[in-house]
């Protein structure tokens, strides 16, 4: 490299020097809590699914309708004040089988992630969420799915109120 | 390029203790939308850049910058984050403008601190996580340091620094935007819960939940867009040592520099008689006698008599935080060095209301990032 | 109007390790050590300093670029950092190219550093919290899932195999391999030892991903008047640009990376360049997985949608190519330590440009590079181009 440089710096540790006891190290666990205000859209979004039904809204300009709801439309910057309920069904836009937890723990079975379009909202507009009750080898792009929704007093207004989306027969 | 730079549009929401109704997004998009109508912009065809301020730590969130287009217009737009106050991202917008390449930046400050629930907690996190963060200490005690060691080396009173609470709390309530006005007496502050002596609770800022944004502009830019522009005749900002262990506690290095710097550029060397008013940090009491010495405005151990005197009064001889400062507006996290400079372009302007201050012409805003840091900005503006 | 130029004329660089004993504060002052000795200049020349840095929550400490404020040199001066989440490392040298080129100051310090190994028992784990906490984090996402959706959505409208994008990553470790820095290089890999690693995500393998790790790179940037009096070889930074999508990522298609697009446009322009596939010589386009380099290699205009793959078959991207691609074997070689991965990328062009890059060197004494880096939730482009 440059002529100036000899060697690197940097002093690579192995598994073995924290057995030893040769590193010294702190441990401290955070204690973050948050409440965060849901606002007008998204708390609209999330009374809609305790209602057990899936909100989008709509720029009248860009003539879009989006999932989930915002206040504002992206694209022209204009207020977004209609709300729409949409179907609790749709299209596998992309998903992934997943072997690891979030925390890397390995799993036999996977978790099967997907972006869903949502029936109702434009096209390539959708949320992402699990699949679940699909032999994972069967899944596939343009799959017609439907929301799992827990039962309307277990609901709570959350994300969790679907519990996931499961395939539906395709006619 | 020689150019100016001017902020050409202001926009605000919130000052409030809570704010549940609105999320970040709304109370920002609120903001933009207001200082783009102050502009005269479209951000969609006219705003060629955006700046954000935010810590990740204060949101909640990883990689925070990912939620910041939409709401500002900004989205498949140069955007980008500076995790410093408002100023930091005041100076970045600053100097975007002045590579040439930008005619129209946007920056964006926000808070909802009401919604860290464990705020003191989260503050703590910044100490260094081996020497310092195990001692546990209440997170203000770095805060309680830094004043004992400032009243020991310059002479000022506790009395002094409660002086500054009760004009910076009675000047809020003519500031209809100040969540915290009050009038109280000396007495009343001092006898407060101490939260880390010298340091007394009463001496301390509240929180308030808050956005703003502020649209800046080239100089020919400036002067298509409104008749009432604001220049930015110079910005510093500045670091010492992070490290409790080996810092100036009495003074405050990265001040005196950051002005320096902000003045080099204005074109003076001292602030008094140049400069007509100032808007700084009061995040503590004893910071805005401090910032006022390391900011050139008097000599170590006079600002609090100063005070004491009613020279940095509404009607004074420098009027300091007429707003009300953080103290009587609540202190707003990342945003708050923007909320100070947004004062100063309200006065600029004209369109302080009750607190309108009289023949102004140029004016300081300076913020600190708050403990445990050593990091703070400094901005001349002026009409 | 013509702009202040702006030249890159020194860098420095730790080994990217999996664990590195040294501290955050102590990588960030190793690699600036080495960036103003490359260039003969102590701290007292530096007039300001860029930190960049990805998520507090690596090293669990808040605001922690005040806390490498001392590490990167920063005591007593103008300091900021700036921050686009992955996208960082090629943010952070924009940072201090418009530091220098707004005309406030003449020499600046650009440091990049990631210590990703503080995190217990695993980094992957800090990325829960870049999903939206009210609409995606309850469902209990990680990193890998959005990486996966995206690789799957981009092999499946082209009809792009899983082998054709397992010669991504085998080249580029094949490239680390010459790299004194680079924690995963192997000359001896295959496109089988790839397809048949780990199944993380499906389509995503063990082999696919590159390494977390701990490193430090830091660069220096100089006004052309003082450049030229402290270098023969500066190497300029002819065109900078960046962009950020909407942070809505479920409603838009992941198939392209219209913000790079957008960001290199803004940068080809700067640069004066109208073919960018012929006007470039050597590209570092960010490969924290390897169908990454491949979408931003289409992003950035040097190959056509879905047909990235073809410049690795007909070997146009090998080092000794028409257009060597991560010739300093990338993040899936070299390692990935966030922030710092991008500035490397930085650093190699620079010593590829001048000529200095050792058993690393692209023949045919290349002018013009680009790097680019990603990040956030598919959403930023931060493209730099260099030129001698």
């Amino acid at each position: 490299m440059t002529e100036n440089i000899r060697s690197f710096p940097g002093t690579p540790l192995s598994e073995q020097d924290f057995e030893e006891g040769k590193i010294l190290f702190n441990y401290d666990e955070l204690n973050g809590k948050f409440s965060w205000d849901t606002g007008i859209a998204i708390g609209s979004y999330l009374a809609g699914l305790k209602n057990g039904v899936i909100l989008g809204s709509r720029c009248s300009t860009c003539r879009k309708t989006v999932v989930p709801p915002r206040t504002v439309c992206e694209w022209c910057f204009r207020p977004m004040q209609e709300y729409v309920p949409l179907h609790d069904t749709g299209t596998v836009n992309t998903f992934s089988l997943c072997y690891v937890t979030w925390d890397m723990k390995r799993l036999t079975d996977p978790q099967i992630p997907a972006v869903i379009e949502i029936d109702g909202a434009s096209p390539l507009h959708g949320i992402m969420h699990l699949l679940k009750e699909v032999d994972p080898q069967k899944v596939h792009i343009g799959m017609r799915v439907k929301a799992v929704w827990k039962s309307a007093e277990e609901r709570t207004g959350a994300i969790t109120d679907i519990q996931y989306f499961k395939p539906v027969k395709e006619v | 390029m020689n150019e100016r730079v001017a902020i050409v549009g202001i926009g605000w929401s919130g000052y409030r203790s809570k704010s549940a109704d609105l999320s970040y997004k709304e109370l920002i998009y609120e903001s933009a939308v207001k200082a783009y109508a102050d502009a005269g912009v479209d951000p969609r065809k006219d705003i060629q850049s955006f700046v954000t301020v935010a810590e990740d730590f204060h949101e909640g969130t990883s990689i925070f910058d990912e939620y910041t287009p939409d709401q500002l217009g900004a989205a498949l737009k140069p955007v980008h984050t500076i995790t410093g106050d408002g100023l930091h991202g005041l100076a970045t917008a600053y100097m975007l403008v002045k590579t040439g390449q930008f005619d129209i930046v946007a920056v964006e400050g926000h808070s909802k601190a009401s919604n860290i629930l464990t705020l003191p907690e989260v503050t703590a996190y910044a100490q260094d996580p081996i020497l310092n963060r195990p001692l546990r200490f209440n997170t203000h005690f770095v805060a309680g340091l830094e004043m004992n060691r400032f009243l020991f080396e310059t002479g000022t009173t506790q009395e002094q620094c409660a002086a500054v609470v009760q004009k910076n709390r009675r000047n809020a309530l003519n500031n209809p935007k100040a969540p915290y006005g009050a009038d109280l007496t000396l007495e009343d502050i001092l006898s407060g819960p101490v939260l880390s002596w010298p340091l007394g609770k009463r001496d301390s800022a509240e929180h308030s939940d808050g956005a703003i944004v502020m649209v800046l502009a080239s100089e020919s830019t400036a002067r298509h867009l409104n008749d009432k522009p604001i220049w930015i005749l110079g910005m510093g900002w500045c670091n010492d040592s992070p490290s409790l262990e080996s810092r100036e506690w009495g003074e405050l290095p990265y001040i005196q520099k950051a002005a320096q710097i902000a003045y080099r550029q204005a074109g003076f060397r001292n602030p008094q008689g140049i400069i007509d008013f100032a808007e700084i940090d009061d995040t503590y009491s004893y910071k805005e006698l401090q910032s006022l010495e390391a900011l050139g405005f008097c000599l170590p151990g006079e600002a609090g008599i100063l005070t004491e005197d009613g020279a940095t009064e509404v009607d004074g001889e420098l009027p300091v935080n007429a707003s009300g400062g953080s103290l009587g507006m609540g202190h707003m996290i990342d945003a708050t060095g923007l909320a100070r400079a947004l004062e100063v372009v309200l006065q600029l302007r004209g369109e302080a209301g009750l607190y309108q201050l009289e023949d102004v012409n140029v004016g300081l805003a300076q913020s600190w990032r708050g403990i445990p840091t050593t990091s703070g900005a400094v901005a001349v503006l002026a009409n | 109007m013509t702009m202040r130029k702006v030249a890159v004329i020194g860098a420095g660089m730790t080994k990217f390790v999996r664990r590195a004993q040294e501290t955050p504060k102590e990588l960030s002052w190793l690699a600036t050590r080495m960036a103003l000795e490359s260039c003969e200049l102590t701290l007292d020349d530096i007039e300001a300093v860029c930190m960049g840095t990805a998520p507090d929550s690596f090293d669990g400490i808040h605001m922690k670029g005040e806390y490498l404020s001392d590490g990167a040199g920063a005591w007593r001066k103008p300091y900021m950092r700036s921050y686009v989440g992955g996208g960082t490392g090629v943010f952070v040298p924009i940072q201090g190219w418009y530091h220098v080129a707004s005309g406030m100051f003449d020499v600046v310090l650009v440091v990049a550093e990631e210590k990703m190994s503080n995190f217990y028992p695993h980094a992957q784990a800090a990325f829960l919290t870049i999903f939206d906490h009210t609409t995606e984090r309850p469902l209990g996402p990680n990193l890998l899932w959005i990486f996966a959706l995206e690789m799957n959505r981009y092999m499946t409208t082209y009809g792009i195999s899983k082998e054709d994008i397992a010669r991504v990553s085998v080249q580029h470790k094949r490239n680390a391999a010459n790299h004194p820095c680079a924690l995963l290089g192997d000359p001896d890999i295959t496109v089988e030892d790839v397809l048949n690693s780990e199944v993380l995500a499906y389509p995503v393998q063990r082999y696919d991903v590159s390494p977390v790790s701990d490193g430090a790179v830091a660069i220096v940037l100089a006004a052309e008047h003082v450049a030229k009096r402290l270098t023969d070889k500066p190497v300029w930074v002819e065109g900078v640009g960046w962009n950020l999508d909407t942070a809505h990522w479920t409603n838009r298609d992941l198939v392209y990376p219209r913000y790079v697009e957008y960001a290199a446009r803004m940068a080809y322009d700067m640069a004066g360049i109208k073919e960018p596939k012929k006007e470039i010589h050597i590209a570092e386009p960010y490969d924290p997985f390897d169908y990454k380099a491949l979408h931003h290699l289409e992003g950035l205009q040097l190959a056509e949608r879905g047909q990235a793959p073809q410049l690795y078959i007909d070997g146009t991207a090998a080092r000794d190519g028409n257009m060597p691609v991560c010739p300093s074997g990338g993040l899936l070689g070299v390692g990935n330590p966030i922030a710092a991965a991008g500035l490397m990328k930085i650093a190699e062009l620079f010593w590829q440009l001048r000529g200095e890059a050792g058993d690393r060197q692209v023949p045919g004494q290349p002018r013009r590079g680009i790097a680019q880096a990603w990040g956030d939730l598919m959403q930023v482009g931060t493209v730099v181009i260099m030129g001698r």
